[in-house]
């Protein structure tokens, strides 16, 4: 139960890739190593967190969307837009403009997911209410969080609130509303623009779930730069026939930093960036911290407002967010119901998740017999290894390269250090050294003229 | 076949509570299948780790890992448990109002261990010292 196939967005452009190996440095779950000069990656350690994306120097890592011609395979298509990307774009660009372009691009119909905040935050108190024995629970919104917490702290999986995150209730919701017009299900293309690599996973391979209702997904950055092109050059047909309906306050902020906490009840506490997240999380498996009744756990600074595909400074989209929740809150006027509330019933029979299952990654083997062998010559090991953790052995670290040894994916003479005692014991000879850094950081590295 | 690790803990040091412990979680998570089991040993050592600091002058904490059992031996010289029966009940506690402060001493760490472990003996000299011994076996769950 615990190891199938995951579905990765991040993927890594060997063509591209120099083997710099910052993205092996940041790793927050050291699934990175470099070999022959690139980046490899651990699937099965890998939580999507976006981390390497953000820091690597020649784009060499990609985050796979769908061709966004895929769209025109769909009678009905819909863009499910997150929040977040209303903060994307300057003051003076107004709503109807970013619809007005979408619907230009070709999209039927945009929606807004954090539609879906209203009835979660109902059902998320409910379920605080007869959940209250696995304290501190942990929401279910951010799916690099889900996935760090099944690779690295699998005893806590049973905290995650198993209910659908706002963008599945949206997606549920306009599906059913179309369906219920008479239209096939077929014809309905449902594509969120996502403003992360985490998020893409996720409906790729749902964590509790067999499938997704999202038929597609659109990388924001990709779709920003085509919608502001055309409202800088005017390049749209103005006053389209957009059926809009306005956010609740709390729908606008849910998505940034302390947008869920402010509607649960008890002592509640909001933690973004994955390193903060991982500290935290240590500190709570040890019970360090107790009688926390909810935890709003966020991989990315500044949460989605910082998700690694955004184009705007994080804390302007957070400004802008901010603004216009408090703007929709003097405004309640003009605020007509929802149409979502019809579908409550509907939707309340398909909130909840499946159970999520811990995918451990840490074990050095299943026997704990063998386990406990490899312990020990990792152990040794170290006590050869320098502790400086300069990474030129290709493993992010003498801790990594040495449980990398003991499961025969590197060997002891890949450390530079170990190289030179070796050298001077006369076991290893400097053209053999030469080959293996070469093995490593590939040929370009170890051929240039100095 | 048995693993043996021995760490020494400061008393006082607040600022160095858990360390012991979340070097145990990191060795049980690379060693053990069984996360539930790995979470209960890990609470107890927590536990155990803090009385140490909050009480006592100085403490040794003894490791022993096997494949069917972990047994944990925490020593420390301190002034003892006058009443371990009393010490044990929920929330009874001895710790200072500054300990309090810090989220610590709420009574309730020596039953927390023992609810965690599937052996526990806990030994005291008044003026001396206390020494607790715990053993959780793997194959109980």
């Amino acid at each position: 139960m615990e190891n199938k196939a995951f579905h990765h967005a991040l993927k890594i452009q060997k063509e591209q890739c120099i083997g710099c190996s910052h993205c092996m440095n940041i790793c927050p779950t050291e699934a990175i190593r470099v070999r022959n000069g690139k980046a490899e990656l651990f699937e099965n350690r890998c939580i999507d967190c976006g981390e390497c994306f953000r820091v690597c120097p020649v784009n060499a890592i990609i985050i796979e969307q769908d061709d966004f011609n895929k769209i025109f395979q769909y009678k009905h298509r819909i863009a499910l837009l997150p929040a977040v990307f209303s903060g994307q774009f300057p003051e003076e660009v107004k709503t109807s403009q970013i619809y007005d372009v979408l619907i230009d691009l070709g999209f039927t119909n945009v929606y807004e997911v954090e539609h879906g905040v209203d009835l979660l935050k109902e059902s998320m108190q409910k379920f605080a209410e007869n959940n209250k024995e696995s304290k501190p629970l942990i929401s279910s919104f951010c799916p690099a969080v889900i996935r760090l917490i099944q690779v690295k702290f699998p005893a806590m999986v049973e905290n995650i609130i198993s209910l659908h995150p706002p963008l599945d209730i949206a997606a549920l919701y306009y599906k059913k509303k179309i369906m219920d017009k008479g239209v096939d299900e077929s014809d309905i293309g449902i594509f969120y623009v996502t403003p992360c690599a985490a998020k893409i996973a996720a409906i790729k391979s749902p964590v509790g779930n067999e499938n997704s209702p999202i038929n597609g997904v659109i990388n924001m950055d990709f779709i920003f730069n085509k919608v502001y092109t055309n409202i800088r050059r005017g390049n749209f047909q103005a006053g389209q026939n957009v059926e809009k309906e306005q956010l609740s306050p709390e729908g606008v902020l849910w998505s940034l930093t302390n947008g869920e906490i402010d509607n649960m009840e008890g002592r509640c506490l909001a933690i973004d960036g994955v390193h903060n997240v991982i500290d935290f999380l240590e500190k709570i498996e040890n019970e360090e911290i107790k009688d926390v009744d909810f935890l709003e756990l966020r991989a990315c600074d500044e949460s989605c407002a910082g998700g690694v595909l955004t184009t705007k400074n994080r804390f302007l989209t957070v400004e802008r967010l901010k603004k216009r929740a408090s703007q929709y809150k003097k405004n309640k006027k003009g605020n007509p119901q929802k149409q979502i509330l019809n579908y409550y019933p509907f939707l309340k029979e398909n909130i909840c998740i499946g159970k999520v299952h811990p995918r451990s990654m840490m074990k050095l083997d299943e026997n704990m017999a063998e386990a406990m062998k490899k312990m020990r010559r990792v152990k040794e090991i170290m006590k050869c290894l320098p502790g400086v953790d300069c990474g030129a052995c290709g493993a992010p670290n003498c801790q990594a390269l040495a449980e990398d040894i003991v499961q025969e994916r590197a060997v002891i003479n890949h450390c530079i250090f170990i190289q030179k005692i070796f050298e001077k014991k006369g076991i290893l000879e400097w053209e053999q050294s030469y080959e293996i850094m070469k093995e490593i950081w590939g040929d370009d590295k170890l051929n240039r003229k100095c | 076949m048995v693993m043996h690790f021995e760490y020494d803990i400061e008393g006082g040091d607040f600022s160095k509570a858990g360390n012991v412990s979340s070097l145990l979680k990191k060795t049980l998570k690379q060693l053990v299948g069984n996360h539930k089991i790995v979470k209960r040993i890990v609470v107890s050592m927590y536990e155990a780790e803090v009385n140490v600091v909050a009480h006592a002058y100085s403490g040794k904490v003894i490791i022993d890992i096997d494949t069917d059992k972990i047994s944990i031996q925490v020593k420390d010289k301190g002034p003892g448990i006058e009443d371990i029966e009393q010490a044990m009940q929920d929330g009874y506690s001895t710790a200072s109002e500054k300990v309090r402060e810090m989220g610590f001493g709420a009574g309730m760490g020596l039953s927390n261990i023992k609810n965690n472990s599937d052996e526990f003996e806990l030994t005291s000299k008044l003026g001396e010292g206390t020494e607790l011994k715990i053993v959780a076996y793997l194959k109980n769950l």
